[in-house]
């Protein structure tokens, strides 16, 4: 049963985020956090830190490591089979037609009209994991963390690995 | 030079050393690709164009085109595919699992350790102070997405669908995956209405 649930837990989001990993993850944190309560918010949010610090595609990272926790290495392969293979099947499957149907009106508005949906998933996301920090840590250590966060990543330009690893040295330190 | 030359014979060498690159190819561009799946394309197109020549960058480029009009996540559909090209069914699966375990591996290490330790107070506190960096990265990919939107739709329509999606899903509690549906469903009726006329 687990495994199943984690096969659809991982095919909705590879299946339906338009726009690469990224845009995955809402719909995998509507499943895993909304529907199936696997993880908290902040364990989840836990996920999408290291996730983005780390290298490689973020989707099948998430798929990889929820699954192993959920259900150990099968269900890891389970999860990461269910957000690859799908599309990735229909990749080489459909190859000749997508080829044929490539410049179509419809199929290059697809994503065009998929995109603001991911946007505002994506925007929900923000304001709940807003939320959650500020229930955990308090509004004004929350908003010096985002503000400084905001200025590294987007001013300074640092590396979001980087700007991760500082957080978790500074929030280690401040709760000593 | 030769060496080059060498490797763009690649597919005419033993089975075991064409494995073997596609392999260390997609290693490479798993190990070196930060920020996801679409910001290690150009180091893919490094190995599978410039480096192997198993593509041509027209081919890559096609590759691109079509991975994007597809849901999922793009750097392992590009890994399959090209792995598939080259080396078939093996060759796919290779390439899949040298993208995807060693990053997947790296994952479990740490979140492992993190979930170890995770009852003393300054590792709570640790953890806890991720929750708003991770918010400002979303709300930074937010802001992208609606950017890209407005670009490429008008900002008019952009908005109205922003604003219609999120009245569904978090209004009405409908499931993102039905609204994404429903998108699909009617960018695609005028292209079904159209081919059933011959």
């Amino acid at each position: 049963m687990i495994y199943w649930h984690l096969f659809l837990a991982f095919f909705i989001p590879g299946i339906l985020g338009y726009g690469g990993g990224p845009a995955s993850i809402p719909l995998v944190e509507h499943e895993v956090v909304g529907n199936y309560e696997w993880m908290t918010t902040q364990e989840f949010s836990e996920v999408v830190a290291i996730g983005n610090s780390l290298p490689g595609p973020i989707a099948t990272k998430m798929a990889g490591y929820i699954g192993y926790t959920e259900a150990g290495v099968l269900g890891s392969i389970v999860a990461m089979f269910a957000s690859v293979a799908p599309s990735l099947l229909l990749m080489i499957g459909m190859m000749a037609i997508l080829l044929k149907y490539k410049d179509e009106p419809e199929v290059k508005n697809l994503t065009k009209i998929i995109r603001p949906v991911i946007a505002i998933l994506l925007g929900f996301m923000t304001i709940q994991f807003g939320q959650e920090s500020v229930e955990g840590i308090g509004p004004g250590y929350t908003l010096f963390l985002m503000v400084a966060s905001f200025v590294l990543l987007e001013k300074v330009k640092l590396h979001p690995a980087f700007v991760i690893a500082l957080a978790l040295v500074f929030g280690a330190i401040t709760g000593l | 030079m030769v060496e080059r030359q060498e490797e763009k014979n690649a597919s005419e060498r033993p089975a075991r050393v064409l494995y073997q690159n596609i392999g260390l190819a997609f290693f490479r561009t798993g190990m070196l690709g930060f920020g996801g799946g679409p910001s290690s394309i150009p180091l893919v197109h490094q190995e599978v164009v410039k480096n192997y020549g198993w593509m041509t960058d027209d081919e890559f480029g096609d590759t691109i085109a079509l991975a994007n009009t597809l849901p999922g996540p793009i750097a392992t559909k590009i890994a399959g595919y090209v792995g598939y090209r080259v080396a078939g069914i093996r060759g796919c699966l290779i390439a899949l699992a040298a993208s995807v375990i060693p990053t997947v591996l790296l994952m479990i290490v740490f979140l492992g350790l993190l979930q170890t330790y995770k009852d003393i107070p300054w590792v709570q506190h640790m953890s806890a102070s991720v929750v708003p960096v991770v918010a400002v990265m979303l709300g930074v990919l937010t802001w992208d997405f609606i950017k890209k939107s407005g670009e490429t739709l008008g900002w008019m329509r952009a908005i109205f669908i922003i604003v219609l999606a999120g009245i569904l899903i978090e209004g009405l509690q409908i499931h993102p995956a039905v609204v994404i549906l429903g998108c699909i469903l009617i960018v695609f009726s005028p292209l079904l209405t159209r081919r059933k006329k011959p």
